[in-house]
Formats: structure tokens, sequence, C-alpha cells
């Protein structure tokens, strides 16, 4: 190795260990503030350590609310999504080349489209027939793209299928609805319930599309970022750290549901 | 079509088609065309909808044109938007390859849970702990200038904050990408390029870029895209001085009440989106079914 | 409740290519019947066409002397037997055994006696619960056997099942499949590739080439009693000596040949001046002189156990193949000698060329 090797390769250690500094530092900084009794959410100066934002946060009727109708919505959505999503990436798969690629294009537009446009071109459709902006628009709206991911994981499944599954049920007398629920479905029930997981993560996440669909619902996002503007205390710190708390749990826990499930059955 | 049916039968695939048809007329292509319809309609009191003067024009998308605040900021939007792309391509670049290439099983699955982890976690929150962090009295001015690094806390908030908000809210989508690009290229190509008395530069200019050229130019386009259409960190991180297309589209919903200019506005988003992604795609020979993964 | 099949005519056209044309044959009820031939002959085709994935372009297929045309594969009185057997990999073996039985409505108490009936049959007593993944190779294929059995349908059409297996449990199989076909009294279409298992199992089996049907006979007949060139040279090792026909008489036909004349069988229509080739086995080639003789170099003696493989060439160049008993290996040829061979005319068959 040479020295200029040397040298490089130091360099790059400093940048990686920047870079992680970097990723973790925001959110660090954002976790502790909700520790620190100072009225704005900061960690210089620390002015005592205190539980007592995560009480006001508790106490907050206005949170709940908010939380509350992301609850309801991602729930609308993850119904919508997993069927429409799903019937989706079985009519492209039968479809043939030239058809196919063309529908597919079509199909994932609305990954392509910015989130506030499809926000404004559903508000603007909806208001054509009388009805605002509300948990329904929201409904909507989101599920427009969510779809798409659910099309696209359960469509990555697929391509993992044998056919002559199908067949032989078939062939031993089952109808053609049986044939779909007991041997396709099962076969998608880890893609179905991946893209359940990212569909709720989608839907509790997004502030671009909702912003403009929401008419007087005030859903988690919108909520977190009102408070910015009006006031910003660190009780929103406290609950950002419980969201994130709740996120990262959620996703470990996910992992090690499917690497168990990996390990038990290798053959699926 | 044919197949659909002959696969699930009629009842099935009815149920199918019809799913997948509603989705697309009503929520995909309904919604847009009422927006062109939009766009190119005046903005009229209820009354005189319909009437004489309810003509379609590009009224609304030339006064975009004319008005030049509105115009400077639109362009300020595709700009930065680009700028954005190309520093998280640098910023990113370096820990792809490393990941790719370099990175041992344990450290790829440890450096992959690393990246992976913020973003799990909310664009709002996200962009709230940049806020946090960044504020007049926060942190960062705090950690400067007990460092002596500065001798007045910064005003970071403005188009600064609004890029380094942006560029860390993109990482992942420019970071996968460009990973699973460098990680189908051959060790043996990059050591014997080495052997052959390339330099580092020379290896990644010649053999690693050229190779991961599909997975470069995805990342871009879609952090490009997410950059341009988004309201968040603009909203949260930016200043008066600072305003982002975004926020004068949503102004004229909910503040200038004209619908109509707000729609024109919105399209010339989605048709400078579109296009920047078919042209990159076209440009790199991307092909679509490799871009949404 | 067995059944017959008849084809009558049946023909399958893929866009322009076609597949399997105007072949026509009758499996009688409860017959072990293979359809033999190289891949890509149509035999796969043709087993799809009688379970009902494929409808026929053209032609009729009977299942118990009822015309099947429009019935979908579960409406169909067959059950069929995967190349990758197909077993549904989440569902325990039980619930695979009785799947067929579970789309027939019947109560889980009653489909899981069924299934453990089954196994029993199948020597898989208590397996019931473990997933497919979990069984070796040859359990997998008993499980895909009491599968298709569990309907009790009145034909089994196997598509190969036996291939993915080593040649061990593949010799074990085919004696299993035969005496399970005897005590169930199904059925049987079997298609494969492979002649020595087609004649080992089957009552009758069916020669396939190029979509076209060659020969429909008894294994015996088939070895014996080719219909057609492709046939002498598909089915066991032959030797096939051209030439023209110079007399005929009494089902005797004889072959000018470069070798001479040759004597052989002549069921067959041919003509005086006609081309045509004699096919002789190995195993009917003797050593030394006699009435039919043929004279080659002896290039190797392969030692093959049962018997010695004598590979010679003719003076015009052409292989020679001779089976020589282990019990007369002294009788056998050394390598490098010219060494003669007889054959009786009646294990010679005369066909015209094609």
């Amino acid at each position: 190795m040479t020295a200029a090797d040397r040298i490089f390769r130091g360099l790059f250690v400093l940048y990686l260990l920047v870079f992680v500094v970097y990723l973790f530092a925001p959110l660090a900084v954002m976790a502790a503030a909700a520790f620190n009794e100072s009225r704005f959410p900061t960690v210089i100066p620390w002015q005592g350590t205190t539980l007592d934002w995560f009480s006001a946060m508790w106490a907050d009727a206005a949170m709940w609310r908010s939380l509350w109708t992301s609850a309801i919505v991602a729930v609308l959505v993850v119904l919508v999504a997993l069927p429409v999503g799903t019937a989706a990436a079985l009519v492209l798969t039968t479809l043939h080349a030239r058809a196919r690629s063309f529908a597919y294009a079509v199909m994932v537009s609305p990954l392509l489209t910015p989130g506030v446009v499809i926000g404004i071109s559903t508000l603007i459709l909806w208001r054509q027939v009388g009805v605002s902006g509300g948990i329904a628009l929201i409904v909507v709206a989101q599920t427009t793209f969510i779809i798409c991911y659910v099309m696209l994981m359960v469509m990555a499944r697929l391509q993992r299928f044998d056919r002559t599954q199908e067949e032989a049920a078939l062939g031993l007398g089952a109808s053609r609805l049986m044939v779909f629920r007991r041997i396709l479905l099962p076969f998608l029930r880890p893609a179905l319930l991946a893209s359940g997981g990212l569909a709720i993560l989608q839907s509790v996440e997004n502030y671009n599309t909702t912003l403009f669909v929401r008419g007087f619902e005030t859903p988690l996002t919108v909520f977190i970022a009102t408070k910015v503007r009006t006031g910003l205390t660190p009780a929103v710190n406290a609950l950002a750290l419980v969201v994130i708390a709740a996120t990262v749990i959620g996703a470990i826990a996910w992992e090690i549901a499917r690497r168990r499930h990996v390990t038990k059955a290798p053959q699926s | 079509m044919r197949d659909l049916y002959h696969r699930f039968g009629p009842g099935l695939a009815t149920v199918f088609l019809s799913l997948v048809l509603v989705w697309l007329a009503a929520m995909v292509l309904a919604p847009n065309l009422m927006m062109i319809d939009y766009a190119l309609r005046p903005n009229l009191p209820p009354a005189q909808q319909g009437g004489p003067l309810d003509v379609r024009s590009l009224d609304n998308v030339l006064y975009l044109a004319n008005e030049g605040v509105h115009r400077a900021i639109f362009f300020k939007t595709v700009w930065a938007s680009a700028l954005v792309a190309g520093l998280t391509l640098i910023v990113c670049y370096p820990i792809a390859f490393w990941m790719a290439q370099r990175a041992t099983p344990g450290q790829l699955s440890i450096a992959l849970m690393l990246v992976i982890i913020p973003f799990f976690i909310n664009e709002v929150l996200r962009t709230l702990a940049w806020f946090i962090l960044l504020a007049y009295r926060g942190p960062l001015n705090a950690v400067l200038l007990n460092l002596g690094v500065i001798d007045a806390p910064i005003r970071w908030q403005g188009d600064g904050g609004v890029l380094a908000g942006m560029v860390y809210a993109y990482i992942l989508f420019m970071l996968l990408p460009i990973y699973n690009a460098i990680e189908s290229l051959d060790k043996s190509q990059i050591e014997a390029a080495r052997d052959l008395g390339a330099s580092t530069v020379r290896t990644h200019r010649r053999i690693v870029i050229p190779h991961a050229k599909a997975g470069i130019a995805t990342g871009c386009v879609f952090t490009f895209m997410l950059a341009a259409g988004s309201y968040v960190a603009p909203a949260l991180l930016g200043s008066p001085g600072s305003r982002w297309f975004t926020e004068i589209i949503y102004n004229w919903f909910f503040e200038g009440g004209d619908w109509n200019r707000g729609a024109a506005y919105a399209l010339t988003l989605l048709v400078l989106c579109l296009a920047v992604v078919l042209v990159t795609l076209r440009l790199f020979r991307v092909n679509l079914t490799d871009v949404a993964k | 409740m067995s059944h017959s099949v008849e084809l009558d005519g049946i023909g399958m056209t893929f866009g322009t290519t076609r597949a399997v044309s105007d072949v026509s044959f009758t499996v009688q009820a409860g017959e072990f019947f293979s359809i033999l031939g190289p891949s890509g002959c149509g035999k796969t085709t043709i087993l799809r066409m009688i379970a009902g994935f494929l409808e026929p372009t053209e032609g009729r297929v009977l299942i118990g002397g009822r015309d099947m045309r429009g019935l979908g594969p579960n409406q169909r009185p067959t059950a069929m037997i995967f190349q990758s057997l197909a077993l549904f990999p989440l569902m325990p073996v039980w619930e695979n055994i009785a799947f067929g039985l579970e789309a027939r409505g019947m109560g889980r108490t009653d489909r899981r006696r069924r299934a453990d009936d089954l196994l029993r049959l199948i020597a898989l007593e208590g397996y019931g619960d473990r997933m497919p993944g979990e069984l070796s190779g040859g359990q997998r294929q008993r499980v895909a056997i009491a599968r298709a059995l569990a309907v009790e349908p009145g034909v089994l059409l196997l598509d190969e099942p036996l291939s993915a297996l080593d040649l061990k449990l593949r010799q074990h199989m085919r004696a299993e499949l035969r005496d399970l076909q005897k005590r169930t009294g199904v059925t049987f279409i079997y298609i494969t590739h492979d002649q020595s298992e087609a004649l080992a199992m089957s009552d009758r089996v069916a020669v396939m080439s190029n979509g076209l049907l060659q020969q429909t006979a008894t294994p015996r007949a088939l070895y014996d009693n080719p219909a057609t060139p492709f046939v002498a040279r598909f089915v066991g090792e032959t030797n096939a000596i051209g030439g023209r026909i110079s007399a005929i008489g009494d089902g005797m036909a004889r072959v000018d040949t470069a070798m001479g004349p040759l004597h052989g069988r002549a069921d067959r229509h041919l003509a005086i001046g006609q081309g045509a080739t004699l096919y002789v086995r190995p195993e009917a080639l003797v050593p030394g002189a006699g009435r039919n003789v043929l004279s080659a170099q002896v290039e190797r003696v392969d030692f093959e156990g049962a018997f010695a493989m004598v590979h010679g060439r003719f003076a015009n160049g052409a292989a020679l193949a001779a089976a020589v008993p282990s019990t007369r290996l002294a009788e056998a040829p050394a390598p490098g000698s010219r060494a003669s061979f007889s054959f009786a005319p009646e294990h010679a068959v005369v066909l015209a060329d094609a």
C-alpha cells in the first residue's frame, strides 16, 4: 500500500464518519430536545432534564384527533390499495409484451407525478361532483399512487410463481375461484403483508398530496408541520420521538418475523 | 386480456379488470384531464361559468410566463432541484461504491440498516429535525459559536437550509439505485484496471461510472422529481426570500383563490417533471421497467 | 371407475407450428399406456389435450365414450401428475393430498381421514402434517401420486414424473407405479422419453415423432416388429443395413446390400427394386458363419456385465454392434481382428425407406 493509498483510505473513513453523523445528528438532536426543559426545542443550552413534554403531548387533544385521522386514513388506504394493486399486478402479468409495456407505463405514472399534482388534480376532479377535501379525498388521492407500490411488490413476487401449481389444482377439480383463494393468494401473502406495511407507512407519512385534499381535517403530518409554524414546543419532539420509536420497533419486528419465516420455510 | 379470462375465469377476471379500470380511469386519467381543462379556463364567478367568457385559452400558462417573480421562482426551483440531485449524487456515490465493492458482508448489512432507518421516519419529522438543528438559536449555531468558527449566529434558514434538508431527505433514493448498479460490476474489472496502472479517478471515470450509468440516472431523476415537487422542506426550512414553486401553487389554491391559475402552474410542474424523467431515461437508455424498483 | 380414452384424429397448431397432426389411438380402461418419443415430439401436448389444458384444433378426445370438447380440466375425470410434481408448497402434505376432495366440498374430518388412508397406501403414514419441502424426492413423488389418486380419477395422466429422480430411485418407483396401477385398476397414460421405462411398465406403447404417431403396440411387438424406420432406430439398439429389394415371398424379403444379399422378415408392403433397410438387433448376431453373414473389422469390445458389446466397422464404413452373452465370452472376436457374424432371417426386419 502506497502512502497516497493510505491517505486516501484515511480520508474515506473520515468521510464515512461524517456521513453517519450527517444521517443521525439531526435525529439525535430532535430526540434529545424532547427531554430539555427549554421552551424552544434545542439541546444547547441544556436547561435541565424533564419528561414534562411527554405529558404535555399526551394531554394534547388536537394531537390525538390528528393521530386518529391518520389511522382511519391509513386503514382505508390499505383496504383499497391492496385489492386494486394486486388486481393490477395480475392483469399486467397476463398481458402480452407490447400491450404490457404500454400498460406498465400508464400504471407507474402516478409514481412519476409530483405528490402535489396528484393532490391538486384529485381536488379539482371531485369538486366537479360536489365532494370537497376531507378524509374521503385524502384516501382517494393517497391510494392513487400507493396502489403502484402494492402492484410493484406483488409483481415481484408473482415472477417467482410456478404456474403449474394452478394447473395441478385445476386438474384436481378446483374452480378458478378456489385456485385463486387456496393457491395464488397464500403464495402472495408475504408480498401482501409487506405492501400493506409499506402502504400504512406511506399513508401516515404523506404530506405533499394530503395537504391539498385535507379540507378541514388535520392528519398527523399536517399537525406537526402546522405546529412548527405556529408555536413549536418540545412537546412536538416528544411526539416525534414516540413516532420514530414506533416505526423503528415496527421495522425491526417486521425484519425479525420475516427472517424467521424465511428460515422456517425455505421452499417458498 | 384473453389470457386473463382464461387464467382466472370470467368472474374473477371481470373483478380484477374493473378494479384496475376504475383506478386508471377515475384516479389517474380523469383527474389529470380535469386539471388540464381547469388550467385552460379563466377563473370566473359561478354565474359566468359556461357563459361567453368561459373559453379555453393558454392565458393561465402565459400569466406564469409573464409574471416576473413567479417565473423566476419556477426557474430557481428547476435549477435548485438539479443542484439537489447533483449534491445528493456527490454525497452518495462514494458510500454506494464502498457498500457495493469494498464492504464486507457484515459491514454491508450494518450500513444498509443505518441508511434505511432514517428513511422509515416521516419526511415531515426529518425536516423538523433539520429545522431544530438549523434554528437561529439552535444547536448548530451554538456549536459553531463555542468553537469560535463564527462570531455571530448565522441565519441558516433560506436556500441553504432547504438544500441541506432536501439532500438529506432524498439520500436513499439516490443511494440504492447506484448501489444496485455498482454491485453488479465484477470486482475483477476494477482490479484489472488498477493492475493496468489506472489511477483511482481514472478507474471510476472509465469503468465504474459507465457501468453504474443507469443507476445514477435513475437516482438523479427521482431526486430531481421529488425535490421539484416537495413542499415540506421549503415550507419549514425556507425563508420568505427562498420560495419554492410548489408554495406558489399552494397559494393560488388556498390564499389567492384562483384554482384555474393554480391548475396551470401544477400542470407546468407535471410537464417539467415528466419531460425530465423521459429525456433522462432516453438519454441514458434506461428502461422504465428498471426504474420503478 | 376407470375410463377408456379415445383420440380421434386430433391435431394441434400453435400459431404456425404444427405440434400434433392427426393422431388416433384408443386406450382401454384399466390399461397402462405409455406415449414414448424424443423431446419436442408432441407427447406432452397430447397429454395436455387429454387433461383439458389445451383444446385440440382438430379432432375429438373421448373419455369413457364421452366427447370432452368444451370441458375444462376441472370438469374432466382425469388427474395429472406433473413433471415438476407441482406440490403446493404452502400446504401440509395431508392438505395437498386432500385438495381435490376439498374442491368437491368434502368436510374437513372426512378429508383428513381419506388423506390418512392414502398416506398408508403410499407407505408415508404419519407424514400428513409435514410440509412438502421437508420430504425427500421419492416421498414427494409418492405424495403427488396420492394427491392425484385421492380424487379417484378415471384416468391418471403422468408427465415424465420420474425424470428428476436418480437412477436407483427411478427403478424402484417404476415397480411401485406399475404395482399401484394394477392394484387400483386406474387407466394410466404415461409420457416418457425413456424407452426402457416405457417398455418395462406399459401394457402398450405409442411411439411419436415430429407430432406424428409412428406405431401403437405392446412393448414386445414394438421391439420385435417395428412398423417404421423411426421406431426401429429409436426403440432399442439396432444395426441398419441399406440396400434394394431383390426378392419377396412367404413373408420374407431379400435385400441386396454392400455386404451381399441379406434376408429378413417383411410383414409390411414392399416392392421389388424398392430402396429398403434391413434392421437386426445386436443380440441377434451370432459370431461365426451362417446364411446371413456380416463381416467387419472389430474396433473394440466393451464388457457390460450380462454381455459384451462388440463394436466394428463394415468395409463401407458403417458401424456394427453385436452383443455376445457373457456365458459365451470366449467366442467374442478380439479387437483389431476381422470377424463374421450371422443372424437368423426371422430375427431381422426389412422396412421400405421413407
